[in-house]
């Protein structure tokens, strides 16, 4: 047991916490103004849900039977059980070397177990039903965040092959960013997408959502080091570096695309540095979260426009930042790893390791997409055949505030 | 009796309201309203997506006159709402019926 390692763990896991909030106002800020309380609910309530499915049942699904390179977790920690104050034998515990109590590991594992789901609401947003969306984010943790949480973090078969994947690019990012691709073709588009405008209703709340998310970030991919040294130190400046160079990427871009650098496009770059360097953190350095992070911003300010050309209605483009962005960082984790960072990495293709790894990318990331669209789109084909998932004509007209929770969100 | 109604551009709304206390009116009324005349909207642009914003913000004036001071009411906002840009806004006056001063029940010349 180290103390400091576990006075940073406990700083960190509450950073994670604080980014779902800061999710919900990055997200509550996009949508029009009667759909406001709807965003801000779907985000908040994922602390709620999740977090009770994760001690009953999410943790054990993911860690339990650590280093088994197979697909899934066992039930030997249903209900926490075991999961406590001392470092135990336990394969989890040996295999990430813990210094830190399993309780603090489990509650640091929890914050990202509750940020993934809650990133699909972007794209559902203005159309969903508060029931659907509810009974959707506990399947979909059940079924699509266990299994691929533990294919990475649990040992399982993409950490066996040797894929790597620091915080969550796959994970989170690129699981969440493919769940929300499925579940908008299910879905279908908001009434009048996208001929009749939709501009943010309050982007000061958006801009206030990214400075809590950047914040929270240092938690998300320093605190994944799990110990208080030099390489959740280094992970800090890359995620810090990613996300400035991620803003001037999107910015640069947009400058001579439409003629204004946008506080939207400003906002929408660092979040899309954030989520590329997420995979890279812990395991490259120097300048190369700068060039990750300048590519990531451009390359995700000209994905969110692919929505338009194909038709679908990614509304707060999950797909364009965090399918796109975190498939951008894991490939070119492939190129930038440098194992002089990180004994626990390997050398990308620009520091001597060869093509090895960059394949191994390729694999995580094709699997990752595919495993998670699947599973996604049948959960939510599922629920729309048994309960319906999209709102009434009525009710998306008269938004989600007052007709799934009875409020309204300013009131003169 | 007469109620004058314009509409003028947001900034100018505090010369316009310091030019018609000067003629000495005794209130007015003021909304924020949206539009379109012969002044275009703008162009916002959203992550790349363009939206044509047709409807201009002005500021709805409302002021009830008798009916020797109309004149010199429409030439305070003419002369202190002008920029001689497009966009100025109209100024429009109509006649009125009845006015009923609620507190007092004071009718008419008495309730202006």
């Amino acid at each position: 047991m180290d103390t400091g390692d576990t006075a940073w763990m406990l700083i960190a896991t509450a950073l994670v916490l604080f980014m779902t909030p800061g999710l919900a106002f990055f997200y509550g800020g996009m949508v029009r103004s009667k759909n406001v309380l709807g965003m801000l609910m779907q985000n908040f309530f994922a602390m709620g849900l999740i977090a009770v499915l994760w001690a009953v049942v999410g943790f054990t699904l993911v860690f339990g039977d650590w280093g088994n390179a197979g697909v899934i977790g066992n039930l030997d920690f249903i209900g926490f059980k075991d999961v406590g104050q001392a470092l135990t034998g336990d394969a989890y515990v040996t295999g990430l070397a813990l210094t830190i109590p399993p309780v603090l590991f489990a509650a640091y594992q929890m914050t990202f177990a509750v940020i993934t789901p809650a990133l699909i609401s972007g794209a559902t947003a203005d159309r969903m039903k508060f029931s659907a969306y509810a009974l959707f984010i506990g399947l979909w943790l059940l079924l699509v965040y266990a299994p691929v949480a533990h294919w990475v973090f649990g040992g399982g078969w993409i950490f066996d092959i040797g894929a790597l994947d620091f915080a969550g690019g796959a994970v989170v990012h690129m699981n969440a960013g493919a769940a929300a691709l499925a579940v908008i073709l299910v879905l279908g588009r908001r009434r009048g997408w996208p001929h009749e405008p939709m501009p943010p209703g309050n982007l000061p709340l958006t801009l206030l959502g990214t400075g809590i998310l950047w914040f929270g970030w240092f938690g998300f991919n320093a605190g994944s080091a799990l110990t208080a040294g030099g390489v959740a130190s280094q992970a800090l400046m890359n995620t810090f570096l990613a996300a400035s160079a991620a803003m001037l990427g999107w910015l640069v871009v947009e400058r001579f695309q439409s003629g204004h650098a946008t506080t939207l496009g400003g906002a929408s770059g660092a979040v899309a540095g954030l989520v590329a360097i997420t995979p890279c953190a812990g395991f490259v350095g120097g300048l190369a979260p700068i060039a990750i992070g300048f590519v990531a911003g451009a390359v995700c300010m000209l994905a969110v426009g692919l929505k338009i050309r194909f038709g679908y209605d990614d509304s707060l483009d999950v797909v364009g930042v965090h399918l796109v962005g975190g498939f951008v960082g894991t490939i070119l984790l492939g190129l930038f790893a440098d194992s002089a960072v990180n004994e626990l990495g390997f050398d990308g293709l620009f520091f001597g390791g060869g093509a090895d790894l960059l394949v191994d990318q390729l694999v995580a990331a094709a699997a990752t997409i595919a495993y998670s669209f699947t599973v996604s789109f049948l959960i939510a084909k599922v629920l729309d055949v048994v309960i319906g998932i999209r709102v009434s004509e009525d009710d998306e007209n008269a938004g989600l505030d007052v007709t799934q929770h009875a409020e309204n969100a300013y009131v003169f | 009796m007469k109620l004058i109604t314009a509409t003028v551009k947001p900034h100018k709304l505090d010369d316009v309201k310091t030019a018609l206390k000067e003629v000495g009116i005794a209130g007015m009324t003021v909304t924020e309203v949206q539009g379109f005349g012969r002044q275009s909207g703008h162009t916002e642009v959203y992550r790349g997506a363009e939206y044509t914003v047709d409807f201009v913000p002005k500021v709805r004036v409302e002021v009830l006159t008798d009916d020797e001071e109309a004149d010199a009411v429409v030439d305070a906002i003419v002369s202190s709402a002008r920029t001689d840009k497009i966009g100025d806004g109209k100024i429009w006056v109509t006649d009125v019926l009845r006015v009923v001063r609620i507190r007092t029940g004071e009718l008419d010349g008495d309730a202006l």
